[in-house]
């Protein structure tokens, strides 16, 4: 049977379709769940995609944190549940406690809206399992809130963890340590700010991000199998 | 009782704050000279319903804590005060 994967949409979500398509593409099943549920339903993983959840207001994710499907969300992730926050949707896990640091206006507050190409330094996690180190991929970026910042305490421990899992070739956003996805210490929650539902099919300039989200079910199905 | 809080919301020292910079490089085109260290921010105001000042102030705090900033980049000040006549 097909890993089942929960699509969070808060109101102001936009990426949810792309998500869904994306992930039936790679072979599971995807579902809608609104902010308001405070059931997931039957999942074995959980997505937050990309948008303006509660249009962005006060911060990024700021008030998505407080919907009621973020309480079933966190305890999915305490279970150890694969959960992937791509763009605003990794706003939303910063701000929830569940990802350290926090997303700030891009540097040179410039809007990014380009493909980026992003290299795989950690496999500890359920985007990057199985990918071999040093993997470059193109997956498009798009945001004005994306410029990763941590203490450096934090910054070290990412590193000495294996929590960076994503790193820019070329920095568009003025994060720290060219980070452009990192994962909590157990590798189960994964944060991202480029688009891989954007990159399924080489004729939308690339196809790479399919191997993000083909570990991603893979991971499903093990938790589910296990 | 009744006090009006106004909270502050900062960048904590050490983030970079892109608004705050370009500010202060537009100043000169304008006119103004020798102004250094420009950095943006928030300001928030509400009213607490609270029993005295020490509870406003400690429900308050909180409110900013865990919503109006973010502990990880921001900082808040609060200010508080009674509401005459409420």
């Amino acid at each position: 049977m097909a890993a089942r994967v929960a699509v969070v949409v808060f109101p102001g979500t936009n990426c949810e379709h792309d998500v869904v398509t994306a992930m039936e593409r790679v072979g599971a099943e995807a579902s809608l769940v609104w902010h308001g549920d405070r059931d997931l339903g039957p999942a074995d993983a959980v997505v937050l995609p990309g948008g303006f959840a509660h249009g962005d207001y006060l911060r990024p994710g700021a008030l998505a944190r407080f919907s009621p499907v973020m309480e079933a969300v966190a305890r999915f992730a305490a279970e150890g549940g694969p959960v992937v926050g791509i763009c605003n949707g990794f706003q939303v896990l910063t701000e929830a406690g569940l990802l350290p640091g926090a997303l700030v206006k891009n540097r040179g507050l410039r809007f990014v809206c380009a493909p980026a190409r992003v290299r795989v330094d950690s496999d500890r996690s359920v985007l990057t399992a199985g990918l071999p180190l040093g993997t470059t991929l193109s997956v498009p970026v798009n945001h004005f809130s994306g410029s990763y910042v941590c203490d450096p305490a934090t910054l070290a421990r990412l590193r000495d963890g294996g929590q960076v899992v994503l790193r820019y070739l070329e920095n568009p956003n003025g994060s720290v340590d060219d980070i452009a996805g990192v994962a909590n210490a157990a590798g189960n929650v994964v944060g991202l700010m480029p688009h891989p539902e954007r990159a399924v099919d080489a004729l939308l300039g690339s196809a790479d991000g399919q191997l993000l989200l083909r570990a991603l079910v893979q991971q499903a199905a093990g938790v589910r199998a296990a | 009782m009744r006090f009006a809080a106004r909270v502050e919301v900062r960048l904590r020292p050490g983030i970079a704050d892109p608004e705050g910079a370009t500010i202060e490089r537009a100043l000169p085109a304008l006119g103004f000279e020798g102004v250094r260290d420009v950095r943006a921010g928030r300001s928030f105001r509400f009213e607490v319903d609270a029993a005295d000042e020490g509870e406003a102030r400690r429900r308050a705090e909180e409110l900013a804590h865990r919503l109006l900033a973010n502990p990880v980049i921001e900082d808040s000040v609060l200010e508080l005060a009674p509401v005459e006549g409420a």
